[in-house]
C-alpha cells in the first residue's frame, strides 16, 4: 500500500516542483521571449485548422441533436440558447483542450523527451542554461495565451456550425432569433468559466507535457511512453479540472 | 589547497544506494594541466566529471571550481559557473534541431541572455568567433548543416568547438574519442592538446584509449608549424601537466605521471596500460 502510495506521491509532488519554478521563472530573469513568440506560433497558429474544423462540426452537430429533441417540445426557437451555453461553457474549452492535449502535449513531451535521452538536456545545463526557464517556461506562457484564444475561435465557429445547420438547412429557427438568443443567454458567469477554463488547461497540458519530457528515460521507447503518458495524464485532469470548476460556477 | 587553482575536490563522496559513485576523492587541477582519467564502466569516471560543474550533487565533501565551493550553491546559482566552463558530452550532446553555427554560437549567445536579462543577441562579432572556433576544429564549412548531416566524428569536434568557443579556462571531456576510428580519435585527441596549449586551459579527460593520455603527456602543440611534435627533454616540465589517474570502484587508485603508470604493479592499473584498440 505503501509502495503504491509512494509510486503517485512521489511523481506528483515532482510535478508541482517542476510547476513552482516554472511559475517563479515567470518573474526571473533571463526571459526567453523568442522562445515564447515560437511556442506561441507552433501551439496556437499551428492548431488553428484542427480547432476550427472541430469547432465548425461540434456547434453543427450540437445543433443536429438539439433540434429534434427541442422540437418534441416546441421550443426549437431555443435553438440559440443551447448552442451558445454549451459551446461557451463546455464543449468549446474541454475539446479545443482535448485537441491542444493530443497535439501539443505529445508534441512537447517527445520533444523534451528526445533531448532528454540525447543528453541536450544535461548539455543545456552544463552551458549554463536553466532548462526550466528555457523550455518550460515559454511553453507555459505559450499554452496559457493561446488556448483561450483558440477556445474563443472554437467558440465562434462553432457558432457558425450550428447556425448553418439551424437556418439555412433545417429551417427550424429564423436567422435573427437565433443570433439574439444565442447571445441573450450568455452572461458574465459564462464568459468566465469560457475562458478560465483554457487559461489552466493550458497551463496544465504545457506543464504535464513538459514534465513527462523531463522525466523521460530508457531511450526512444521511453520517449514514446512519455508522450502516451502525457496524453493520458493530461487529458484526464482536463475533465477533473472542469468538474471542480464547473462546481464552483454552479454554486456562484 | 594550492592558490588560484582551478578546480579543487576534497574528499568528495556520493553513494546511490549500496554503491559508491565516488568515494573520498580528491583532486587538484591548475591552469594548463590536464587529468586523464582511466576506469572500467561504471567506476565513476563521468559522474566525477558531471560532478564538477554540479551536474550531480555529490553527498559529502567539497569541490571548488574557481574558487567558488559549488557544493553548498544551488542550482539556479549554478548556471553562471557553469558558463565558465566547458564541457563535451560523450555523443557530443549537441541541440539536433539547431545548426552547426547556432550549436557553437549557444554559450556565447547564452552568456549575453544571463548578462542582459533577455534571449536577444547583438550578433556583432558572434558569427566572426563561431567562425574562428569552427575553424579551429576544421569545420567551417559545416556552419549551416545540422547535426544529423554530418559524421560521428565531426559532431565530437562540434561538441569541442561549442565547448571551447567561450575560451573557457577548463574543460571537460567525457570519452571524447569513444566509439570512434583510430584516426578520427586521433585527429580529436590533437585538438584537444592544441586547445590546452594555445589557450592555456585545464583539462579533464575521461577516456578507455591509453593512446589518448600517452598522446596529451607526450606531445605538446608547435605554433610555428602547426602540429603536435613529442616533448623530447625528459625536464621540460610540460612533462607533468598531464597526470594520470585510475578509478575503481569511485575512489581513486591511482594518481601519477605517465612513467608512474607505465611502472606501476597494480594489476588493475596495468589492465589499462595493455588496454589496446
Amino acid at each position: 500500500m505503501l509502495r503504491f502510495l509512494n509510486a503517485w506521491i512521489g511523481p506528483f509532488q515532482e510535478f508541482l516542483l517542476l510547476a513552482g519554478r516554472a511559475f517563479k521563472n515567470l518573474f526571473r530573469s533571463p526571459h526567453y521571449y523568442d522562445d515564447v513568440f515560437i511556442q506561441m506560433d507552433i501551439i496556437g497558429v499551428g492548431s488553428l485548422v484542427i480547432v476550427l474544423l472541430t469547432g465548425f462540426f461540434s456547434g453543427a452537430i450540437i445543433a443536429l441533436q438539439m433540434a429534434r429533441a427541442l422540437n418534441t417540445y416546441g421550443a426549437s426557437s431555443q435553438t440559440g440558447t443551447i448552442v451558445s451555453l454549451t459551446l461557451v461553457r463546455e464543449l468549446g474549452p474541454v475539446l479545443t483542450a482535448l485537441l491542444v492535449a493530443g497535439r501539443n502535449a505529445s508534441g512537447i513531451a517527445s520533444e523534451l523527451g528526445s533531448m532528454k535521452v540525447t543528453e541536450q538536456i544535461d548539455a543545456m545545463r552544463a552551458l549554463g542554461t536553466d532548462p526550466i526557464q528555457k523550455l518550460v517556461t515559454p511553453r507555459l506562457t505559450a499554452t496559457a495565451i493561446m488556448l483561450p484564444a483558440l477556445t474563443v475561435v472554437a467558440d465562434a465557429i462553432g457558432s457558425v456550425g450550428a447556425y448553418l445547420v439551424s437556418v439555412p438547412l433545417l429551417h427550424i429557427v429564423a436567422s435573427s432569433q437565433y443570433w439574439s438568443t444565442f447571445w441573450r443567454a450568455l452572461v458574465l458567469n459564462d464568459l468566465a468559466q469560457g475562458l478560465i477554463k483554457p487559461f489552466l488547461f493550458g497551463m496544465i497540458i504545457s506543464l504535464v507535457g513538459c514534465f513527462y519530457g523531463l522525466q523521460t528515460t530508457g531511450g526512444t521507447q521511453g520517449v514514446g511512453r512519455a508522450t502516451t503518458q502525457a496524453v493520458v495524464t493530461a487529458s484526464i485532469w482536463i475533465f477533473v479540472v472542469t468538474f471542480f470548476i464547473d462546481k464552483i460556477f454552479v454554486n456562484l | 589547497m594550492p592558490e588560484g587553482s582551478i578546480l579543487d575536490f576534497c574528499n568528495v563522496s556520493l553513494q546511490y544506494e549500496d554503491v559508491w559513485a565516488l568515494k573520498d576523492v580528491c583532486l587538484t587541477l591548475n591552469p594548463g594541466e590536464t587529468r586523464i582519467i582511466f576506469g572500467e564502466a561504471g567506476s565513476g569516471k563521468t559522474t566525477l566529471l558531471k560532478a564538477v560543474i554540479g551536474l550531480i550533487p555529490v553527498d559529502k565533501g567539497q569541490i571548488k571550481v574557481f574558487g567558488e565551493d559549488i557544493t553548498a550553491m544551488k542550482e539556479t546559482e549554478l548556471f553562471g559557473l557553469r558558463s565558465r566552463a566547458g564541457i563535451v558530452f560523450q555523443e557530443g550532446g549537441l541541440f539536433d534541431s539547431l545548426t552547426v553555427g547556432e550549436n557553437v554560437e549557444y554559450p556565447l549567445v547564452n552568456r549575453q541572455t544571463v548578462e542582459h536579462g533577455n534571449g536577444t543577441q547583438d550578433g556583432g562579432n558572434v558569427e566572426g568567433r563561431v567562425r574562428d572556433t569552427l575553424r579551429f576544429v576544421e569545420l567551417e564549412h559545416t556552419y549551416d548543416k545540422f547535426p544529423s548531416e554530418i559524421s560521428g566524428g565531426m559532431r565530437r569536434r562540434v561538441g569541442i568547438a561549442r565547448a571551447i568557443v567561450t575560451e573557457p579556462p577548463l574543460v571537460l571531456y567525457d570519452s571524447p574519442t569513444a566509439g570512434l576510428d583510430p584516426i578520427t580519435a586521433n585527429t580529436i585527441m590533437a585538438l584537444i592538446a592544441k586547445e590546452r596549449d594555445v589557450r592555456n586551459s585545464a583539462s579533464l579527460i575521461v577516456t578507455h584509449r591509453y593512446q589518448d593520455g600517452e598522446l596529451m603527456a607526450g606531445f605538446r602543440y608547435d605554433r610555428e608549424h602547426e602540429e603536435l611534435v613529442p616533448v623530447t627533454d625528459e625536464r621540460d616540465p610540460r612533462r607533468n601537466r598531464t597526470k594520470f589517474i585510475v578509478m575503481k570502484e569511485g575512489g581513486i587508485v591511482f594518481f601519477g605521471t605517465h612513467e608512474e603508470l607505465e611502472t606501476s604493479n597494480d594489476p588493475y592499473v596495468r589492465h589499462f596500460i595493455k588496454h589496446e584498440e
